[in-house]
């Protein structure tokens, strides 16, 4: 099941490569011999269940938790990340799940925390100034940059987010569940930004639940479970069921069993339809003709 | 923004480009091209868009203002000496302390915490400064700087007990209010109080210097001359930016409003005795700190961390530092109000910074607008609320009311501002604002 993806067909340049990392808290293995690369240009997507490893990995790379064993290749370098500082040298940015944004700063303010231009004092012109330019290059629909981030939508904070993580120029962006919380037009807004950090060249690693975003931007997918490598995709050659059985780990599944429920279901409708008597078909159709 | 180059003059066979988005969108500032967004135009655009700020909890200090001036108009009514040169020349000199204590307040509030023991730890200054200057016979300065070093070590130690064990300030602080209470009863022996010579050089600072008329003037004007000029230097790098700016009549009318806000009082408090160098020394570091707040990547640090303390760590902030250096000027800030308010009295005694200091400098915080959630207040809450906190004081006691009813008073206006600040806080969070 397992198809390793071919590295002469990516595009990019391998700026991240990951091998056998090993973590574990207390007792529990939390990650075994994980095994990730992270092209320029290229969009992958970390997919797994609830306790698969994908935010302990995602952590790990962004200096949160240090990994137990196995090694962290950046380039050809062999790199170790103790804190987030380490991560952010190495040119690693992360969106968190929960924004980390200060609601009564402004969008200029959130964008530069931490690294605020100008020597002494705040330079708040030269800053307004590339804010506007970055949401520009991101086409982000942000009205006005000096409103308190508390007063824009999910989708404009994620949007926020996003750029405040590209002022560093990242090679690598780790979006944690950026759509989780959001709604279908916010949801295509921030699929667009995160093809537009493709096409900046940079190293996108996405981590969501929702395999319909999953398949519309990532190149790669790669599935975790129980904390360890469980397959590895080109989106173009994978159905949704292929990945489905990667994530739970069978094909036989709660999802494939509801799936075929649903259609045993169908057939045994359609079966006693044929049926001149009272059938099941006929009493779903005339509930649905009911106003 | 670049311009496209086709010219009119060679239009093409099949018609000239049309004018494209970017030739409209070049003349507008980059700033303001969201079709979304509200811009006020002329003078009643700015007013209605003012109104709209205020009704969705974005108050500022218009509550306190309008506190200010109720308060004033209610006491010269009762007791027309309230407004007098003469009664507002000592209001004037009793905020200076009291309100440099505030200073430091407002800047924990800002990071959401709090510092109870600044009463305790500004007696404990005045304490070192009268033992070590009258009985030990240290050098003024030298005296100065034991005490001011007093305040530092408490921050350090408040500090280090926040950031290390993650004790809640409110409790840390609580405990140095009695500790450091003990231990300015301790300094001051068995006299427990200490007469500061009239002719030492901070009673004659805190009692007996006022500014000269004249420089009273220029200091106004150059203020406002200052104020001008930073707008105006503001706007010129803004439209270089491409960026909008403030119009130049604004500025004009914004700096004249300052000339007369400034200079009105300075000429009625110059009818008597004029302006206290303390209650200048106040307003000096009153103007300072509002610089660092909102000027140095400091201050947007403290703002960060009273916002989301998460967020500020996450963006590479140390926000251990933030919170030690923020203990370090509060305990600072409240040792140099204790100096002054015992060179005021001319002695430190067992009451010095007891009785109502304490809870008048966190009221005056309060009232002047600094949010106890953390992340919201400037440097001018401090001097907006002790305004506040001593006129009504100051017209009760001109009343002749007891202290008793005083107290009361000031702690129902204590309640009205956390009332206030609570309801624009919730005002704020259902309009976007929070």
């Amino acid at each position: 099941m397992t198809v390793l993806s071919d590295p002469e067909t990516h595009t990019g340049e391998l700026v991240m490569s990951l091998r056998g990392i090993d973590k574990n808290f207390g007792a529990v293995q939390a990650l075994t011999a994980i095994d990730l690369d992270i092209y320029s240009g290229e969009v992958v997507a970390l997919v797994g269940d609830n306790g698969a490893g994908k935010s302990t990995l995602v952590k790990i790379l962004a200096g949160v938790h240090p990994q137990d064993g196995g090694t962290i290749m950046s380039g050809d370098k062999r790199v170790s990340i103790n804190n987030p500082a380490d991560s952010n040298g190495l040119g690693i940015a992360t969106v968190y799940q929960d924004l980390a944004l200060c609601d009564n700063l402004d969008v200029v303010a959130n964008l530069f925390l931490g690294h605020e231009l100008g020597r002494g004092t705040i330079n708040e012109v030269e800053m307004e100034k590339r804010s506007w330019s970055l949401l520009r290059q991101l086409s982000a629909r942000i009205p006005s940059v000096r409103i308190p981030v508390a007063s824009l939508s999910g989708g404009q904070r994620q949007t926020v987010a996003i750029a405040r993580s590209l002022i560093g120029e990242p090679r690598i962006v780790i979006l944690d569940e950026p759509t989780a919380a959001l709604g279908v037009a916010q949801t295509a807004e921030v699929l667009n930004l995160i093809e537009r950090l493709r096409e900046r060249g940079l190293g996108v690693v996405l981590i969501s639940h929702n395999m319909a975003d999953v398949q519309a931007v990532a190149d790669r997918i790669v599935v975790l479970r129980l904390g360890r490598n469980n397959g590895e995709f080109k989106v173009a050659d994978v159905s949704y069921e292929e990945i489905i059985a990667a994530i739970t780990g069978a094909s036989d599944n709660a999802v494939t069993r509801r799936a075929q429920a649903r259609v045993d279901a169908a057939d045994a409708a359609a079966a006693p339809a044929a049926a001149p008597a009272t059938s099941p078909a006929g009493t779903a159709s005339s509930e649905e003709e009911r106003p | 923004m670049t311009t496209p180059t086709s010219t009119p003059s060679q239009p093409t066979p099949e018609g000239s480009p049309p004018p494209t988005e970017t030739v409209r969108l070049a003349a507008v500032a980059a700033d303001l091209q969201d079709e979304r967004l509200i811009q006020p135009h002329g003078l009643g655009g700015t007013l209605r868009a003012f109104g709209k700020r205020v009704r969705s909890g974005d108050i500022g200090s218009l509550p306190v203002v309008i506190g200010l001036i109720v308060i004033w108009v209610a006491f010269s009514l009762l007791n027309p000496n309230f407004l007098s040169s003469t009664n507002l020349v000592n209001l004037t000199l009793q905020c200076a302390a009291v309100g440099t204590i505030s200073i430091g307040i407002v800047l924990v509030l800002l990071l959401g915490e709090i510092d109870l023991s600044v009463g305790s730890v500004s007696g404990l200054a005045a304490a070192i400064l009268a033992v070590s200057f009258v009985n030990l016979d240290w050098p003024l300065p030298v005296s100065l700087l034991a005490a001011l070093l007093a305040g530092v070590v408490v921050g350090l130690l408040y500090g280090f007990l926040y950031t290390r064990f993650g004790v809640p300030s409110f409790v840390i602080t609580l405990a140095g209010l009695l500790g450091f209470l003990g231990l300015q009863l301790w300094v001051l022996g068995s006299t427990g109080s200490i007469n500061i010579p009239f002719d030492s050089w901070i009673v004659q600072f805190a009692q007996q210097t006022f500014l000269p008329d004249w420089l009273s003037y220029v200091l106004v004007v150059l203020t406002a001359l200052a104020y001008a000029g930073q707008l105006f230097l503001t706007a010129n790098r803004r439209t270089a930016a491409g960026l909008s700016a403030v119009p130049v009549t604004s500025i004009i009318v914004r700096s004249v409003f300052l000339l007369l806000v400034l200079g009105v009082p300075t000429w009625y408090l110059n009818q008597t005795r004029g302006v206290g160098a303390m209650f200048l020394l106040f307003l000096i570091l009153v103007v300072v700190m509002n610089f660092f707040l909102t000027r140095t990547r400091w201050g947007r640090s403290v703002y960060a961390v009273g916002g989301n303390v998460e967020a500020a760590r996450r963006s590479g902030i140390n926000v251990t530092r933030i919170y030690v250096t923020v203990f370090v000027l509060c305990s600072t800030f409240a040792a140099l109000g204790g100096i002054l308010a015992a060179g005021r009295l001319a002695a430190a005694n067992q009451g010095s910074g007891g009785g109502d200091t304490n809870l008048n400098a966190i009221a005056a915080a309060v009232i002047g607008g600094a949010s106890l959630f953390g992340g919201r207040g400037s440097a001018f809450s401090a001097l907006l609320g002790i305004l506040v906190i001593q006129s009504i004081s100051s017209g009760l006691t001109l009343l002749n009311l007891d202290s008793s009813i005083r107290y009361m008073i000031t702690g129902a206006v204590l309640l009205l501002a956390v009332i206030v600040d609570s309801l624009s806080r919730r005002t704020r969070v259902s309009h976007g604002r929070a």
